[in-house]
């Protein structure tokens, strides 16, 4: 392994007086499954909000492809390659779902306002390539028969999907994924498990999720951290990390029989 | 599918056209009603570019009829004023009267995407209802300024623009906007407009540069509202401070509102509608004052609009049309 995609160092947040965030330093090294994995509260979705540049952290780096990323617009982050999905669904609405997919292949478009304005035939062109590549996407997250279905209409588990097919569609060579089988049943999860995979090995994106669910982790990441209260408290192969006696206390609280 | 259905608008447009020339040419439209229909023209361009702020953007803008004050004091300030008039002329075959009222439209048109840039770049930059605030202030300080400046007129309005403005001209710019408009939000430049009123985080997380793309629907929807007030001055042959004060600024979100946020045929619809409403208002309140004796004023249609507009609020949320649009503004897809 050359340098990793994501590499994080001494990175803190504070909100107020409150350690959101406190000194992590890990990397996330190209193509694996990566989890971060933590009870309520223990700066998760933090952390994903300052890779993404929604906050900037008030201490530390952030290197992607060996670039600092700190202070730059959300926006120019997702155009560097990381894309993202919400713990709360943030869906388009009222747009139909191939239209949520293209707004995140816009900023891949070339035409101008005017031929925009003119509908020229470079901009027919360009549009019909967006529609065929947005609807290749829509078919591996099995949306077909919803393609033109406004968003709010379709159920939870296939909004999940659109997010995933959101994200996909700026192309990123990094994924977050935040707490993706929240309030998924077990095949519902099962299935998750497969397309996360699926994603990984054809898109050739790395992964880096959010989860509580254990046997997801367990079940699909490669390597995992475990944080608590804005520090990890360790890091590892899944396998080895579910052992470790500060994650049972994190867990499941002091004395954990291990079962 | 797309080369198809394109002509649906055309030819619906073309039969409009065909149909009130014919009744302008045989007489059955006084002149008095012809005014009414360009008027309604003109509020169709308002009211379509104050929904790419407000419904397709989804920002607040409150000082629409400030813009369209930009493009009428610009382009009746070309066109009234000899000097500049007499040096356009320079070549009487290349620039005919027609073609300096054109370009002087179209530069009212730049003139106010110019002001709509220097106050949207900086109030779009902060989230929350900051351009509310400001396009609110916008539109009194254009007015206040207009009152003071003498060049232009002052308090007395800006005289002696040539009557350039008929119905053909009035059509096709309509016409034009409201195609354009909708060929805008039918692309991906729209896409990224409409994306920011569904969810601006979601957007900005999609790539979008938000502030880039809510600056620009701003900007593109002032160019329009200078284009329809440089029709209007054209068609009144005045320019003058009190028709682009507040109320006017309210009559137009009321026809975004009442047609529907987002939908651009619901906005032509209002727009029409509400324009007749008011004529018709100005009549009932004129005969109530002169044969019934009850003693109001034209100011009362506004309290009919307010009252319009709490029903809307209470009965109809999305307005006439929600979010739909006809069947004539939908660019087909052709269905992979």
């Amino acid at each position: 392994m050359n340098e990793p995609l994501l590499s994080i160092q001494g990175m803190s947040h504070y909100f107020g007086g409150l350690k959101a965030v406190s000194d992590f330093t890990f990397e996330v090294p190209e193509g694996v499954i990566y989890g971060l994995i933590g009870p309520n509260g223990s700066g998760k979705t933090t952390t994903f909000n300052l890779i993404t540049g929604i906050y900037t952290p008030t201490q530390g780096k952030i290197l992607f492809e060996g670039k600092d990323i700190v202070g730059q617009k959300p926006f120019r982050i997702v155009h560097k390659g990381i894309a993202r999905t919400f713990q709360n669904l943030r869906i388009f609405s009222n747009l139909s779902v191939i239209d949520n997919i293209r707004v995140a292949r816009h900023f891949t478009t070339k035409s101008g306002l005017f031929s925009s304005f003119l509908r020229l035939p470079g901009f027919l062109k360009e549009q019909d390539d967006v529609r065929d590549e947005t609807m290749a996407l829509i078919k591996l997250m099995h949306l077909e028969h919803r393609a033109y279905d406004i968003a709010k209409n379709l159920p939870y588990g296939e909004l999940r999907r659109l997010e995933v097919a959101r994200a996909l569609a700026t192309k990123p060579k990094l994924i977050l994924l935040d707490e993706p089988a929240a309030g998924m049943n077990p095949k519902e999860t099962e299935d998750l498990m497969n397309l996360v995979r699926r994603v990984r090995d054809e898109f050739k994106v790395t992964i880096f999720l959010i989860e509580h669910h254990m046997k997801f982790v367990t079940g699909i990441c490669e390597r995992v951290k475990v944080i608590d209260f804005g520090t990890t408290i360790a890091e590892g192969k899944p396998e080895d990390v579910v052992k470790d006696a500060k994650v049972l206390e994190a867990y499941l609280g002091r004395k954990a029989v291990v079962c | 599918m797309d080369k198809l259905k394109t002509p649906r608008l055309l030819i619906a447009a073309a039969i409009f056209y065909a149909v009130v020339q014919v009744l302008i040419l045989t007489g059955v439209l006084n002149g008095y009603l012809v005014v009414i229909i360009n008027r309604s023209l003109v509020f169709v361009i308002l009211a379509v570019s104050l929904n790419l702020i407000n419904g397709i953007t989804g920002q607040f803008s409150l000082g629409h009829m400030g813009f369209a004050a930009v493009g009428a004091y610009v382009s009746g300030t070309i066109t009234s004023t000899p000097l500049i008039f007499g040096a356009m002329k320079l070549n009487p075959h290349l620039f005919t009267d027609n073609v300096i009222f054109l370009a002087a439209i179209v530069i009212g048109g730049f003139g106010a995407a110019v002001v709509g840039f220097l106050i949207g770049f900086p109030s779009l930059r902060l989230k929350g209802d900051y351009l509310a605030i400001v396009t609110l202030g916008f539109g009194e300080i254009i007015r206040t300024i207009l009152n003071n400046i003498q060049y232009v007129g002052g308090p007395r309005g800006l005289l002696g623009i040539p009557k350039f403005s008929n119905f053909t001209v009035i059509f096709c710019f309509t016409f034009l906007t409201i195609v354009l408009l909708r060929n805008l939000v039918q692309s991906s430049h729209g896409r990224a407009m409409l994306s920011i009123r569904e969810n601006e985080l979601a957007s900005e997380l999609s790539g979008v540069d938000t502030t880039k793309y809510k600056v620009l629907g701003f900007v593109i929807g002032a160019f329009f509202a200078g284009i329809a007030g440089g029709l209007l001055a054209h068609l009144l042959q005045i320019a003058h401070p009190t028709q682009y004060g507040f109320y006017a600024s309210a009559l137009i979100l009321i026809m975004v509102y009442a047609g529907g946020i987002g939908s651009l045929t619901g906005s032509i619809i209002a727009a029409f509608s509400l324009t007749f409403l008011t004529e018709g208002l100005r009549i009932g309140i004129d005969w109530l004052r002169d044969s019934v004796g009850i003693p109001i004023g034209t100011e009362w249609t506004m309290v009919v609009y307010a009252l319009l507009l709490i029903l809307i609020m209470l009965f109809r949320t999305e307005g006439l049309m929600g979010m739909r649009e006809s069947k004539l503004l939908i660019i087909e897809e052709k269905k992979v």
